[in-house]
């Protein structure tokens, strides 16, 4: 029975962790692809990749997955809240990335709120946010490169299983 | 002198405004500021006899913000990157450019059974919610409070995504200025981006913008937003004529008035690079805010589920 449990559990861990790493990639591509550079660098003229370049097109596909994120941050955290906190630890590098991607959503509901006709957010507000929007990503990406070289986890269970399970 | 003759004459144009419908004032002024509305310029094309001294007037007014680029540029990688220099080509006033924020487009049509040369100042249309600020990656590109929208030049990088994103490709880039110099100058960014900044700093002193002060045919009147709009709406009536930037892009706070379809002023105006089209416009910014709603709804699907789980779960556990 716990073997069963224990199967389907980590192969909706290795779907959440696969979702979460699509979203991420085209969140990066889309969100790098705010600025001028894929042209500049030639990356729009692979073949299939002229879209990157397109800023509208981009812009709109970082909504779209903003949104996917948020959907998919927000059940992992109250699944976590009112089902697995008991059973599994958060590791010290699974703090890290987390408030990572919170500061990412945060800086980033931000500038979709600037965004809106109405806003009057002061320029150096703005200003900050999108630089902390940026810097946040590279922290990210370095963070998770780093924890993927490592093999470090997000989670762990609290109390180990039999040996052999 | 020539300065001294226009104020004159803004003078007098601008009692006839006042014992009219514009909204020239000082108090005007002062209303909108307080109201906190945006600012609006209405430009009635059938007064403009295409003097250019609202050209020159804002080129007097700004050269303080012109770019002084250090020459030899640096190198820039890869190859393909654009050098964009105007600096050997200021007198040029038939366009947009960065020495240039306002010119005369000019259009032959038939009004009233006659064939009529029509002139238009063209510049920055203050968009209510202007996507080259919006979308700036840097956040260089600013909209005041009073709906002018400018690019602050220390920051700029020069990337020119304010100009693909502007339905109308307003700003221009000098290469060799700015920001990006002190940076990675062979590898990111390319100068500064120009544009009509609405005189803001005269606007802040409370006077007017260097181009409506200027011209002897009173041909711009700037305002309230709500009052501006209302002028228009008489004018446009008042000659059987047509409206645009009210609604382009989802509203801007330029409004031209014109006595013929800008759909055929459109097809006679020469367009091409540094000179804004006539056409219709669809709001840039609204598919993007429009998935702003989704995203409220986002964390309460994602819980939601959670919480869906955990009932069910509760419940087999019964
Ligand atoms: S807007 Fe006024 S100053 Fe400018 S060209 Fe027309 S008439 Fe002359
Ligand atoms: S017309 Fe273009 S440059 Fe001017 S505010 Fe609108 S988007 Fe910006
Ligand atoms: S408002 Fe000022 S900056 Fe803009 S075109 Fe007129 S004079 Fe030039």
């Amino acid at each position: 029975m716990n073997q069963i449990h224990k199967d389907t559990r980590s192969n909706k861990r290795s779907i959440v962790r696969y979702t979460y790493l699509m979203i991420v990639l085209f969140l990066a591509l889309t969100g790098f692809g705010q600025m001028p550079i894929f042209k500049r660098y030639y990356i729009a003229d692979i073949p299939g990749l002229g879209w990157v370049a397109r800023f509208y097109v981009t812009h709109y596909m970082h909504y779209l997955f903003a949104i996917l994120l948020i959907v998919l941050t927000s059940h992992v955290i109250a699944e976590y809240l009112f089902i697995n906190r008991k059973r599994i630890k958060i590791t010290i590098s699974g703090y890290i990335r987390g408030a990572l991607v919170i500061g990412l959503v945060i800086t980033g509901v931000l500038l979709v709120i600037r965004n809106l006709a109405s806003s009057g957010f002061p320029p150096g507000f703005i200003v900050f946010l999108d630089l902390a929007h940026l810097g946040l990503v590279m922290v990210l990406l370095m963070a998770g490169l780093y924890c993927i070289i490592l093999k470090k986890k997000w989670a762990k269970e609290r109390f180990k299983m039999s040996k052999g399970v | 002198m020539a300065k001294e003759i226009s104020r004159r004459s803004f003078l007098k144009g601008g009692l006839a405004a006042a014992c009219t419908l514009a909204a020239t004032s000082m108090p005007e002024w002062a209303s909108a500021a307080n109201n906190k509305q945006q600012l609006v310029t209405l430009l009635d094309i059938r007064k403009c006899i295409g003097c250019e001294a609202c050209v020159e007037a804002c080129s007097e007014a700004n050269t303080d913000k012109y770019p002084n680029p250090k020459k030899p540029f640096p190198k820039m990688y890869p190859d393909r990157v654009p050098v964009m220099d105007w600096s050997d080509k200021r007198d040029v006033t038939d366009r947009l450019t960065p020495y240039n924020w306002v010119y005369i487009q000019s259009a032959t049509v038939e009004v009233d059974g006659e064939e009529t040369e029509i002139t238009i100042p063209r510049r920055c249309m203050h968009c209510i919610n202007p996507p080259c600020v919006k979308l700036c990656p840097w956040g260089a590109a600013r909209q005041l409070s009073n709906g002018t929208s400018r690019i602050d030049s220390d920051i700029c990088m020069g990337g020119s995504k304010c100009k693909a994103v502007c339905p109308w490709h307003i700003p221009e880039r000098q290469t060799g200025v700015g920001l990006y110099l002190d940076i990675l100058p062979s590898l990111a960014g390319n100068g500064v981006m120009y544009k009509c900044d609405r005189c803001y700093n005269q606007i802040a002193d409370g006077e007017l913008p260097a181009c409506i002060e200027v011209c002897p045919e009173d041909v711009q009147t700037i305002g309230p937003r709500d009052e501006i709009i209302k002028q228009a709406h008489a004018l446009a009536k008042e000659i059987n004529g047509y409206i645009y930037g009210e609604k382009e892009n989802g509203g801007t706070n330029t409004i031209y008035v014109s006595p013929v379809p800008f759909e055929k002023l459109n097809k006679a105006i020469e367009k091409g690079k540094g000179k804004p089209h006539f056409k219709p416009v669809k709001d840039t910014m609204a598919d993007a805010n429009n998935l702003a709603a989704a995203m409220v709804f986002a964390p309460v699907a994602g819980v939601a589920a959670a919480v869906g789980k955990f009932y069910k779960m509760t419940k087999t556990d019964e």
